[in-house]
Order: structure tokens, then C-alpha cells, then sequence
């Protein structure tokens, strides 16, 4: 019993390292893609290839002037950067990153915790992170942040209807809420042909459903084309405006712990997770499979932030009626429409 | 441990409600609604029903209660600008208040816990879609009627000069 | 009918509606990404300052030097005709005869006891050295720094006459030549990312 525990703590601190890791070379990493796509170089000063340059940023917000604004709500002000950066962070606690693995006989699970309905609870959980922004927003005492905090509870709410109901359709072929069972359900064989094993990826059979997904992520994250909420045009930063030092910083960051978060989801969900094809041919050791399965997730999870990064930096941002035209008229009844093609398909195939 | 974690939670739950009547900026009231929606999803988890609290969590705490917050944010509602009710407005709502809180006393001290209720596993997604789709089909479809019913509603409200188009 | 129009290059706007393809955005947007991610693997056109330095024009005018001949003397006769053609009116100069004994000092009988030029109103056209009668000031590819007070930008002689022992022709000094070829950047390649 106390060493599952140890076991559990150790892996969530990982998980924890690993999303905080990866959310801050996710900083270097946009600003470099940013820069490649724009026929630029990015920072390289800071060690080779700029490498250090996350920890001279870190620095740089821990250092600079702490400001509140006079007439800001003070606890308000200081719990919305928090509440912000600990939704983001609970998300990757039912995450599968691998096949547990096989310590000698003892099974050590890759995942924090396996609720039975855990798509849910990420959902639940990224439905909470929208009171980070709103909060700071309203507590700044200031036009733009409330202009921004509103666009964002406005933006995310509508999304998130078409985000559950783009995931309901896969449930439906799951029949679990579990991710760990909806992964372990993507390592079989694609359309039932015993050549292609390791790929029966749920993209396959919902591509609609994933296109509708990644829209809604998209706009979850409040990543361009989405970002209204802080659309630094016309809002002047949105709802950070007024904030400075590191809880400026923590909003930044949460926004990077999210895109991984919704990357490692992406993964998860429709590209079979950790899952390899053609692996089992090698007949590779139980250990080293399972090692090339969490590999492979984050292979996933860093094509899927670097798409982030590509969308953020080719298309041009959304009005707001098209915004909410997009989420309400398109892409709600698209996935209703997914629902009922499923519903057909699975009635079909049986 | 089960125990404390009840204490716990409800101790947040009644302080927490006490707080959303009390405060004086709304604001800090929706906020504290918001944890006791939370100290009540707590509740559900204890009662092994994780379905309901999550359910429980996005429904209220991640939706409703964000537009509340929303409609207070874009209301500016301060406390200056709060008017303040008429004595008989107060005591008919302490009435109310109370006649409700009788009857849901009342119910409670009737009910008992059915057999089939009390098992381990009664908030799961099985069980809970079991008993919807086959004990309480009417009163679910039926609340779905009214669902759609109140989006009309609302669809008629928000559009302007109904008569014109 | 035919409206009548100052330019040929009026394009009439016709909103039509959008084609299927078009409606959904997802076409547009996938062409959009193959074109950014072109743009991914192109060379870079990033020149990394301090180490790599782009040549500067052959006909860039930046901070003035006041000449001094070979051996050493300074050429400016305080003529002023630098201050007469400068549209800036930037250049002040105040004369002073040479005495006895000062022939190492200066060429001329007469010299800039004072000269000035104020680097805020200069505007770098170099008319003041095409007024120079006697090859006197010239604009070096030195750019002007940066300071912090406006006085810093008032350059006397202490930083305008060109340093004793230097050479007369230096390689920065270069003089105004007039040739109309355009001068062909060598694009530096770089390859440190």
C-alpha cells in the first residue's frame, strides 16, 4: 500500500516536471517556429540555440516590479493567475503516458489516476479554468481586462458544447469514458486489416469528430485564430493587461501548459496515444516497448503543439460575430450531425 | 478519514453558502456559490457517484455559474448601485425561504434509503444511464421537452421585433 | 455607361457568393499552412549583428571627419561655405588666424577655432562636403552614437578633427566618389541558428 503511494507521488511529480518542462520550452519553441516561418532566425543568445532562453525569461518576470493597480480587488487580483495556472496543470492527472510498466513482477502504472470517466473530467477541470481569467479580469479594474475576461467566458462556454458533443460521438464507439480503456482500445487493427496493427486510431473512423475537437481546442486554448481574449490589437493584452512579474508570467505559461494539455488529449483520444504501429513486429522486450510507446505520445503531443504554433502563425484572427457564428451555426450542428452518422455507422457495422 | 473529509467538506459548503448571502460585492457571492458547488461535488465523490459531481462540476461551476458571473461582470453590479428591498419584499421572501426549507425537510424525514439505491456503484455511467432510460424514462423525456421549450423561449426573447420578420 | 476615372487601375469589388470549398475556409487554410511551412525551411535572411556586419553603401554619409593633410595639418580653412550650404543649418564655426609657430597645425593661414556641428539637426545630406573648397570635411561610414543629453550630440572639434597618426586615406575616410552603379549587397550567408 505505502508503495503504491510513493509510486503515485514520484509519478505525479514527473507528470508535473514534464508539463512544466514542456510548457516552458514550449516559450522558446513558438518564438523559434514563429521566427522560421517568418524567415527568421529566433533567440539565440542564450546558449546554443537560444536553449537557456526560457530560464533567462523566467528570471527576467521573477525580477521585474511586482504591480497592483490601486483600485484593484487584491485578493481577486493574486487568486485569478493561480487559479488559472493550477486548473491547467490538474488536467494531465488522468492522462495515460504508456503501458505500465514492468518493474520486476510489480505493474507500475503510467498514469496518475484511472477515473472511470476521465474525458469528463478534463472537461469539468478546463470549464474551471475559464474562472482564472474571468476573475484576474474583473479584478484589474480596468476596461480592456474585463472586455478580455468576457470575451473568454463568452468564447469558452460556446466551445465547450461543441467539444463535448464532438467527443460524445467517440464514447459512443468506446463505449468508455476512461481514457486508459479508450487508448488501449486504438492498439488493434485498422478496418480489421492484420497488417496495419497498432493503428486502429480513432481519426479513422471519426475524422469529422477530430476536426470539430481541434477547432474547439483550438479555441480552448485561446490560441490564434481565437485569441480574442488577449488579442493585443484592439484590447491591449486583454485580461493580463494589468498584470506584471510573475503573475503576468503565470498566465502565459498556463496558456503553454494548455496547449500541451489539449495536445496530450488530441494524442490520446484520436491518434492512439502511445501507441506504435507495426511495433509488435520487432518483438522488442516488454520494457523497451512500453519506453518506445511514451516516446512515440510525445512525438504526438510535440506535432500537435508545433501545429499550435503553425496555425498560430499563418491564419489571421477571427471577428467576433464569426467567432460565435463558427461555434454556435457550424460547428454544434456538425457535431450533432457526427452523432447521428456514428449512431448509422455503428448500427451498419454490427 | 471518510469522516473528516465529510466534516471538512460540509463545514465549506454551509460557510461558504452563508458567504454567497452575506457578501456584500456579488461577485464574491457567485464566487462562493462557486465552491459550494464544489463542497457538494465533494459530497457526490464521497458518496462514490463520480459521474454526478463532474456532471455536477461542468454544469454548474463551469457553466451557469460562469454566466452568472458574467451578467454581474457586464452589469457592473456594485454595492452602491444595489437597491435595496422593501420590508414586505424581505419578509415574503423569508417566507418562502422558509416554507421550502419546511417541505424539503419534510421530504427528507419521509424518504428512506431504498436498497437498490444504496449499493456501491449507483454513480456510475452505467447504472445512472440504466435507471434513467428504463425507471424514469417519462420524467427524463420529459424534462427534455422543457429544455427545449425554455431554448425557444429564449430564442424568442433574444430576437428583436419579432414582428417585423 | 462609362464613369470616368483619373487611374486605369480601379478594380470593380463584386461580392459574389462563396463556392462550397471556399465556405468551409478548410482548403484556403491548408494552402495557407503549405505556404508558411515553405517558408519553414527557406533560408534565413537574418544577419547576426555583432558578428556579422552588412557592408555599408559605397555612398553612405554617416558621422563627419574634419581631414588633416599628410603631415598631419589640418585642412579646414574656417571658409564657412560648409555652414552656408548646410540646410540644416547644423554647422558653426568660428575663425582665428594662425600665429607664428602654429604652420605644423594648421595649413592655411586661417583655421576653425571653433567648429561645431550639431548631430540632432544634421541631416546627413553631405552638402557640406561637396561645398568643401579644400577636401576638408568628409562623412565617414561611422554611424553617429547614441547618447542620453542633447549636449553629448553637439560635436566639437575634440570629436570631429581626425586623430594625429592616423593615415590620411584611412579606409572608413573614403572620398565621395560619384559613380551611378548601384551598389550590390552581398547577402552575408549565415548559417549559425
Amino acid at each position: 500500500m505505502e508503495i503504491m503511494w510513493i509510486e503515485k507521488i514520484l509519478l505525479v511529480v514527473i507528470v508535473f516536471a514534464i508539463s512544466l518542462g514542456t510548457a516552458a520550452y514550449s516559450t522558446l519553441a513558438e518564438r523559434k517556429v514563429s521566427a522560421f516561418l517568418q524567415d527568421r532566425i529566433g533567440p539565440n543568445r542564450a546558449g546554443i540555440f537560444g536553449i537557456l532562453q526560457p530560464i533567462a525569461d523566467g528570471v527576467k518576470l521573477f525580477f521585474k516590479e511586482e504591480i497592483i493597480p490601486a483600485n484593484a480587488d487584491r485578493f481577486l487580483f493574486v487568486l485569478g493567475p493561480s487559479l488559472f495556472m493550477i486548473t491547467a496543470l490538474m488536467t494531465s492527472a488522468v492522462i495515460p503516458w504508456g503501458k505500465p510498466l514492468d518493474l520486476g513482477g510489480r505493474m507500475f502504472d503510467l498514469q496518475v489516476t484511472d477515473i472511470n470517466i476521465g474525458v469528463l473530467y478534463v472537461f469539468a477541470v478546463v470549464s474551471i479554468g475559464v474562472y482564472g481569467i474571468m476573475i484576474g479580469g474583473w479584478a484589474s479594474n480596468n476596461k480592456y481586462s474585463l472586455m478580455g475576461a468576457l470575451r473568454a467566458s463568452s468564447q469558452m462556454i460556446s466551445y465547450e458544447l461543441a467539444m463535448g458533443l464532438s467527443i460524445i460521438a467517440l464514447i459512443m464507439m468506446s463505449g468508455s469514458m476512461s481514457l486508459k480503456e479508450i487508448v488501449a482500445q486504438q492498439s488493434g487493427e485498422l478496418y480489421g486489416i492484420s497488417f496495419l496493427k497498432g493503428m486502429n486510431w480513432n481519426i479513422f473512423y471519426q475524422p469529422l469528430g477530430f476536426l470539430i475537437f481541434i477547432v474547439c481546442a483550438f479555441a480552448e486554448c485561446n490560441r490564434t485564430p481565437f485569441d480574442l481574449p488577449e488579442c493585443e490589437a484592439e484590447l491591449v493584452g486583454g485580461y493580463h493587461t494589468e498584470y506584471s512579474s510573475m503573475k503576468l508570467g503565470l498566465y502565459l505559461f498556463a496558456e503553454y501548459v494548455n496547449m500541451f494539455v489539449s495536445s496530450a488529449m488530441m494524442a490520446s483520444l484520436y491518434f492512439g496515444g502511445y501507441n506504435v504501429p507495426f511495433l509488435e513486429m520487432l518483438n522488442l522486450p516488454y520494457n523497451v516497448e512500453v519506453f518506445v510507446g511514451v516516446l512515440a505520445f510525445f512525438t504526438k503531443i510535440i506535432f500537435f503543439i508545433f501545429f499550435f504554433m503553425w496555425i498560430r502563425w499563418t491564419i489571421p484572427r477571427f471577428r467576433y460575430d464569426q467567432l460565435m457564428k463558427l461555434g454556435w451555426k457550424v460547428l454544434i450542428p456538425l457535431a450533432i450531425l457526427n452523432i447521428l452518422l456514428t449512431g448509422f455507422g455503428m448500427i451498419l457495422t454490427k | 478519514m471518510e469522516q473528516i473529509i465529510f466534516i471538512i467538506l460540509s463545514l465549506a459548503a454551509i460557510i461558504s453558502a452563508l458567504v454567497v448571502i452575506f457578501s456584500n460585492n456579488p461577485v464574491y457571492s457567485v464566487l462562493s456559490l462557486v465552491i459550494t458547488f464544489f463542497s457538494i461535488a465533494g459530497h457526490f465523490v464521497l458518496l462514490n457517484a463520480q459521474f454526478l459531481a463532474i456532471v455536477n462540476v461542468i454544469v454548474y461551476a463551469g457553466a451557469i455559474m460562469v454566466l452568472f458571473l458574467f451578467v454581474i461582470m457586464l452589469l457592473n453590479l456594485n454595492k452602491s448601485s444595489e437597491p435595496s428591498a422593501p420590508l414586505i419584499m424581505k419578509v415574503a421572501s423569508s417566507v418562502a425561504g422558509g416554507l421550502l426549507f419546511i417541505t424539503l425537510l419534510g421530504a427528507l424525514r419521509q424518504s428512506e434509503a431504498s436498497a437498490g439505491l444504496s449499493g456501491g456503484n449507483i454513480g456510475s455511467v452505467e447504472s445512472l444511464g440504466r435507471t434513467l432510460f428504463t425507471n424514469f424514462l417519462f420524467p427524463f423525456e420529459v424534462s427534455s421537452v422543457l429544455f427545449l421549450s425554455a431554448m425557444i423561449g429564449a430564442v424568442m426573447l433574444g430576437k428583436k421585433n419579432l414582428k417585423d420578420s | 455607361m462609362s464613369v470616368l476615372s483619373l487611374t486605369n487601375r480601379k478594380k470593380v469589388l463584386q461580392k459574389r457568393k462563396l463556392t462550397f470549398a471556399e465556405s468551409i475556409y478548410l482548403p484556403a487554410i491548408f494552402s495557407g499552412l503549405m505556404i508558411t511551412i515553405r517558408h519553414f525551411f527557406r533560408r534565413k535572411s537574418t544577419v547576426q549583428y555583432p558578428e556579422v556586419k552588412k557592408p555599408f553603401s559605397k555612398v553612405f554619409r554617416g558621422r563627419h571627419i574634419l581631414k588633416r593633410d599628410e603631415q598631419g595639418r589640418e585642412n579646414c580653412t574656417a571658409c564657412g561655405l560648409c555652414a552656408v550650404a548646410c540646410p540644416a543649418e547644423a554647422i558653426t564655426i568660428v575663425a582665428a588666424e594662425r600665429k607664428k609657430g602654429e604652420e605644423h597645425l594648421y595649413r592655411e593661414e586661417k583655421y576653425a577655432a571653433v567648429y561645431e556641428i550639431n548631430m540632432l539637426r544634421c541631416i546627413f545630406c553631405g552638402l557640406c562636403e561637396e561645398a568643401c573648397p579644400k577636401d576638408a570635411i568628409y562623412l565617414t561610414e561611422e554611424t553617429a552614437p547614441a547618447s542620453y543629453s542633447r549636449k553629448d550630440f553637439i560635436f566639437g572639434k575634440d570629436k570631429l578633427v581626425q586623430p594625429l597618426g592616423t593615415s590620411a586615406h584611412p579606409k572608413t575616410f573614403k572620398p565621395y566618389v560619384k559613380d551611378n552603379k548601384p551598389y550590390q549587397y552581398k547577402n552575408p550567408v549565415n548559417t549559425k541558428i
